[in-house]
């Protein structure tokens, strides 16, 4: 392929008789999958767009011209004053990208103009809220070598601890009686320049801070199933529960005197890079050469032998050459909106009606398993959260269908950074699947218990509530479905979750029809590089 | 008429706890309203009084008379008849207070059945109690200057093995009675017990039962070891002694140490009896009863039931015997009649001939070997005992070889197992692998206990002798009506095809708690049961072990992933190399000691700054031990927790390797080492907490926190651990080695298989990944 016709967007593609088989993903690994014709239709990402020529002066250039009301950041910058700079944390974006990372891009032209300022009172939080820490070397990936050397040694770079007794402070309340919680390091400043990426329409704006250097405390208000049910869904701002909370928060953070300058960036849709052995992931099957399909092939039967370690080893190394699309400063809400506007031009992919039955194939990584492992509960959280919630307007599947995902779902869990996550699928799953009954009945003692809160201070664990969170990310998917399962998958942990398994795709298929009876529409969703469905 | 005669009679009873002794103290009061009991027992912890409520009167036996009295009734009756006297028949004078010389001095009839009835009893035991009972008793009521009516009850195998009739006359009438002097006998017993604990003492000796207890336990620390080889030097005199009987009784004509202790026992009574006047009753093999108290009523596990059970089992694949040969069976019920008309009756007239009857049925009614055979397999093909899986086990058909056979086939199999298990022993296994190594060892205990039962019941199922029951047959004839009807003892009213299969069979069952039903499925297994009472809210303290039990990881690897953190290229390879080359004397010191591996080992931290081990240890944590946590074990000390229990972490692990640990408990016991300048020096500072020294740690915190241990859990996982699993009501087995695998299988301990979260990558060696970018910190 060549890189100079201009990116197509994406594509609806009606299957019929001579249309390939697809690429679904499926863990570390694929499946190939030929679609019933004539009632079928897959939908294809934009290609990636072109990437900014000159990063580094489209940075410059976004502090020095800030969107919204907002002075250019070297006028902010003063000597005396105390400067945070809070980032995204390791769950964006995914995979992690290539050196350099566009937060060291940002960091080191806003620590350049700091220094310039002569500003020396400077932090570097990762906003991380209740993820797990991040380790020496993903934190050098993030911020770079140089960044992480002069600020790390002398604890001036640090992760988010949302359980500091003495590092957190409650803001206010909103009108609605939400707790807002912040970091105290974050609410003393002078000026708090949040440096984000932007890879879903979820991400940014207020949500950056209001959520990322939140705690429980203040997280709880809007990580709840009844947000979440109302959130329709929580990729589109407009009709987003979760959406309106964080705009409320950001408001009381910034009545509390807190100034932030946000900067925000995007990035293209070359997950899986224009070559080298992923790229073919990126192409539409029909246009495979016969070199594309050999080396398919031979890629599957070697990861189909591969063990399972072995494989997950493989993909975790792999690094997304992302390409910077955007960036915008300033005013939060002034910026996120040219972000949005940035990310649907990706992301946005016309479809037209919904379908009875809806597939996806679950890749290796979602946001909570970075150098981990993709256990159960995150593959639900992938498919019913993110995956089903990457729409506007209408969900792509009607209410009452079946939604079929394809991964191999292993009940393995990692001890280090999910330990609340396997007691959560053997002792909460084993209970109920219910996230009404599980918020009310075990929330809080998960919440609060000192074991889980010691592991996330001071290991890498997710904090003890981030399963309930996980599972209430599914939760208007699971309202909305009338069916879930999970082809190839590992038949103990997809019941423990309360779907059901199929060892094929035909299976899955014809499961399906008790619920929707013969003959249904069936819409694959080709997922990642990714996409977001306007159903209309 | 026998109640008659028995009322106004105080009547004395030894042996009242056993199975013919219960069924007499029974069938005395119920149907003999007129007559008082002085029940002669051991004291026991509780005194005889007490012992007489719990071991009589609550046994089942009694359920008829208590419902028909009322439970006030009955201990009004029991109150004003019954006299409880503490006394043992292996003390001479009985070992009575005045009291009880009073209470046996004012009865008319004694009724002694106390016996040594086990067949494998150690000689001298056996000697004690059969041989020497009766001639104390005669003894102690000459010097109390009385001659009650003494009913002394024998066995017909007193006759001996042998072919043919034998008649109701004294042993040593009989012109098969090799005549011995008793009194040397009990002499020579005696002598034998002395020869043999102290040869149990030697130095070799003592040397191998130590080492069989190291073998058993592993390094279980001083104290541990000296009780388990105490243990083993008993249990070798017990045994020897056993053997002892069984080959002096064979080399005298009988079948096992009961009968020819018995037989010298009777004997000795004649001659000592003086004034006294002696009946001696002898049954043959007595079973469940026919009728009274209840049909098929038994009591403990007695001569039949352990080989009817083995067989129902399928570990019986022979049994010897011929099949026309007769077993002599008799239900309990008949011998206690008969023991009731000879007291009714009283002493004979020296003039009528000896004084002896026998209560067996071969001469008139025989039960053939053959045919009890076919009836136990007939019943247990239609009720089929179940296997562990849940499975019925098949019974096998018996070709009646000779018993020289049969314990040749047991012999391989056990000989089989036992290698099967020695190497079991030596391989590094754990949780569900050793337990099968626990099954093993279980199997190989039926079948040596199966050849046991050849070499002792063999006999009696080859014996052919055929008891006269002419005296007692005239004693039959003599009752009126309603005596044969209250007191029947006629042994031609048994029909053996209703007996063995309606009454006898069933009752065996019971009493053994033999599954006869498949597990119910969905009912509460026996572990949930177990773990459902470790989580109750009123345990105390909860102890808990590191290595193995909470994390599958050691001191050798965490001291591997310290020792590597800052190494890279030549040192580290070297670092490597070293360690790996010491595994051996490593491993082998820690078989031999764990406080002196732990020693040895710790002094490699010598020189290791404590700032920078502060460190790396928290690091450790993540990536050494939680990747090798057991998650479940974890979820159970924050159970506890969450139940209240106290939670204490004992282990021989350094204090900064489990320091990461403290929230889970409320104190941690371990190593630690000196500081000088801030750097290790590599010396413990206390005792290291393995063994014995765990134990200590455990008690003095519960004493130190006013906890009570009985109410406490330990988890561990080792056979060194069993100090401090012992001292719990509550231990847990986790993930245990052969040896406590077995151990905790015997005792009914719950077994917990804890593992590893799935899905980890495993490093060869537990070393720390290569620092590749930058070492500021």
């Amino acid at each position: 392929m060549t890189g100079h016709l201009a990116p197509r967007p994406g594509f609806v593609l009606d299957v019929d008789r001579n249309s390939p088989p697809i690429v679904f993903h499926h863990g570390e690994g694929f499946r190939l999958e030929k679609l019933p014709p004539d009632r079928s239709r897959v939908i294809y990402p934009a290609e990636p767009l072109e990437g900014l020529p000159d990063p580094d002066g489209a940075i410059r250039e976004a502090l020095l011209n800030p969107i919204g009301e907002s002075d250019p950041l070297p006028a902010l910058l003063r000597p005396g004053m105390k400067l945070t700079i809070a980032f995204d944390d390791i769950s964006l974006p995914l995979p992690p990208m290539r050196r350099p990372d566009i937060r060291q891009r940002v960091i080191e032209a806003v620590l350049d103009l700091a220094a310039e300022a002569g500003v020396d009172d400077v932090h570097l939080i990762a906003a991380l809220a209740i993820h797990r820490r991040m380790t020496e070397d993903e934190l050098r990936h993030a911020v770079g070598d140089r960044v992480y050397d002069a600020f790390a040694p002398d604890g001036r770079l640090y992760n988010h601890d949302a359980e500091d007794p003495d590092g957190m402070v409650v803001l206010g309340e909103t009108p609605h009686g939400e707790d807002v919680q912040f970091s105290r390091r974050a609410a003393e400043s002078d000026l708090v320049v949040y440096v984000n990426i932007n890879l879903v329409a979820m991400d940014g704006g207020h949500k950056s801070t209001a959520t990322g250097l939140s705690g429980y405390t203040g997280l709880r208000h809007h990580h709840n199933v009844h947000t979440m049910r109302n959130s329709r869904s929580f990729m589109d701002q407009e009709n987003s529960a979760l959406h309106a909370s964080n705009w409320r928060m950001g408001k009381i953070i910034r009545d509390a005197g807190v100034k932030i300058f946000q900067i925000e960036t995007t990035v293209n849709n070359d997950t899986f890079g224009r070559e080298g052995p992923l790229a073919l992931l990126q192409k539409r099957e029909w246009e495979w050469s016969a070199r594309d399909r050999m080396q398919f092939l031979g890629m599957k039967a070697g990861l189909d032998v591969m063990p399972t370690k072995a494989k997950r080893k493989v993909f975790s190394s792999w690094q997304a050459p992302y390409a910077l699309t955007s960036v915008q400063a300033g005013e939060v809400e002034a910026v996120h909106e040219v972000t949005t506007e940035n990310v649907y031009r990706q992301h946005l992919v016309p479809v037209e009606g919904q379908t009875d039955i809806l597939t996806m194939g679950m890749p290796y990584i979602c946001p909570y398993n970075v150098n981990s492992i993709m256990n159960p509960i995150l593959v639900m959280c992938l498919g019913l959260g993110y995956f089903f919630n990457l729409y506007r307007g209408r969900p792509l599947v009607r209410e009452g269908g079946v939604l079929i995902m394809s991964h191999p779902t292993p009940w393995e869990f990692n001890p280090v950074h999910h330990p609340s996550y396997i007691d959560f699928f053997e002792q909460v799953l084993a209970d109920t699947t219910d996230p009404v009954e599980i918020e009310k009945k075990y929330e809080k003692q998960y919440a609060e218990d000192e074991w889980y809160i010691h592991l996330y201070r001071n290991s890498y664990a997710y904090h003890g509530v981030h399963p309930f969170y996980m599972w209430y990310w599914g939760s208007h998917a699971l309202q909305h479905l009338g069916r879930v399962i999970i082809v190839g998958g590992d038949p103990a942990a997809v019941r423990r979750m309360g779907f059901q398994v199929a060892s094929t795709l035909q299976d899955a298929l014809e499961m399906a029809s008790d619920v929707v009876g013969p003959q249904p529409t069936i819409t694959h969703m080709k997922n990642p590089p990714i996409l977001m469905a306007d159903v209309t | 008429m026998i109640p008659e005669s028995l009322a106004e009679r105080r009547i004395a009873v030894t042996g009242s706890t056993g199975f013919l002794g219960t069924a007499l103290v029974e069938r005395l009061l119920r149907s003999a309203p007129g007559c008082e009991l002085v029940l002669i027992v051991r004291p026991g912890r509780r005194g005889a009084t007490r012992r007489v409520e719990r071991d009589i009167f609550r046994n089942d036996a009694f359920d008829a008379l208590r419902d028909q009295l009322g439970p006030d009734g009955f201990a009004e009756m029991t109150t004003r008849r019954v006299t409880a006297v503490a006394g043992d028949v292996t003390i001479d004078g009985l070992g009575l207070d005045d009291e009880g010389r009073a209470a046996l001095a004012s009865c008319d009839t004694v009724i002694h059945s106390a016996a040594a009835v086990s067949f494998d009893s150690p000689l001298d035991q056996a000697v004690e109690v059969n041989l020497l009972g009766p001639v104390r008793i005669v003894e102690t009521l000459a010097d109390l200057r009385v001659a009650p009516h003494l009913v002394a009850v024998s066995t017909c195998y007193v006759a001996g093995s042998r072919r043919g009739s034998a008649p109701e006359e004294p042993v040593d009438a009989s012109p098969f009675f090799v005549d011995v002097d008793w009194r040397t006998e009990v002499e020579a017993a005696r002598r034998i017990r002395r020869d043999t604990e102290t040869a149990s003492r030697t130095p070799e000796r003592l040397v191998g039962f130590r080492e069989q207890a190291h073998r058993e336990l592993g390094a279980a620390g001083t104290p541990g070891l000296a009780a388990k080889t105490e243990q083993l030097r008993s249990r070798w005199v017990d045994d020897h002694m056993a053997e002892s009987g069984v080959a002096r009784a064979s080399s005298l004509g009988f079948p096992d140490a009961y009968a020819y202790t018995k037989a010298l026992g009777e004997i000795a009574t004649a001659e000592s009896a003086g004034a006294v006047p002696v009946s001696v009753v002898r049954p043959a093999i007595i079973e469940s009863a026919i009728a009274e108290p209840s049909p098929g009523w038994i009591r403990g596990f007695r001569m039949a039931e352990p080989v009817i059970i083995s067989y129902a089992r399928g570990l019986l694949k022979e049994f010897p015997g011929v099949p026309e040969g007769t077993i002599d069976v008799i239900p309990v019920d008949l011998v206690v009649a008969a023991i009731c008309a000879v007291a009714a009756r009283g002493p004979l007239d020296p003039d009528d001939g000896p004084d002896i009857i026998q209560v067996a049925s071969g001469s008139v009614n025989p039960l053939r070997y053959g045919k009890l055979v076919n009836l136990v397999r007939e019943w247990f093909t239609e009720h089929p005992i179940y296997d562990d899986m849940g499975q019925p086990i098949p019974v096998p058909e018996w070709s009646f070889p000779g018993r020289g056979r049969v314990k040749k086939q047991l012999q391989r199999a056990g000989t089989m197992l036992d290698h099967a298990q020695k190497v079991f022993d030596v391989l590094p296994v754990r949780g569900r692998q050793a337990e099968v190594g626990a099954r093993l060892e279980e199997q190989r205990e039926l079948v040596h206990r199966a050849e046991g039962y050849v070499d002792l019941y063999g006999a009696y199922a080859e014996c052919e002798a055929v008891y006269g029951l002419d005296r007692l047959l005239a004693l039959w004839d003599l009752l009126d009506d309603d005596d044969q009807a209250a007191f029947c003892f006629d042994p031609r009213v048994i029909d053996w095809d209703v007996y063995a299969p309606e009454i006898h069979l069933p009752s065996v069952v019971k009493a053994g708690r033999i599954p006869m039903k498949p597990p119910a499925r969905g009912g509460e297994s026996r572990s949930s049961r177990l773990r459902r009472q470790i989580l109750a809210p009123e345990r105390h303290l909860v102890a808990f072990d590191l290595e193995n039990t909470l994390i599958a990881s050691n001191v050798v690897a965490s001291y591997a992933w310290l020792g590597s953190r800052r190494l890279n290229g030549r040192d580290r390879v070297r670092f490597v190399a070293g360690l790996v080359a010491e595994v051996p004397t490593l491993l082998s010191l820690d078989k031999k000691d764990r406080s002196d591996f732990l020693r040895y080992f710790y002094r490699r931290y010598d020189g290791a700054p404590v700032d920078q081990i502060s460190i790396d240890a928290a690091e450790k944590f993540s990536e050494l031990i939680l990747t090798k946590s057991f998650p479940a074990a974890i979820r159970r000390v924050r159970e506890h927790r969450a139940l209240g229990h106290r939670t204490l972490l004992i282990t021989g692990a350094l204090d900064f390797v489990v320091e990461p640990f403290r929230p889970l408990f409320d104190e941690i016991v371990c190593a630690k080492l000196g500081v000088v300048d801030g750097a290790y020096d590599g010396q413990l500072t206390a005792v290291p907490p393995t063994g014995e020294a765990r134990y200590q740690a455990l008690v003095d915190h519960a004493a130190a926190h006013d906890l009570d241990l009985r109410e406490s859990v330990a988890y561990a996982d080792s056979a060194s651990d069993l100090p401090m699993l012992e001292a719990v009501g509550f231990p847990v087995a986790v993930n245990p080695e052969t040896r406590l695998a077995g151990i905790a299988r015997k005792r009914g301990w719950l077994i917990e298989d804890f593992r590893k979260s799935p899905g980890m990558h495993r490093n060869l060696l537990p070393l720390a990944p290569k620092r590749t970018v930058g070492t500021s910190r």
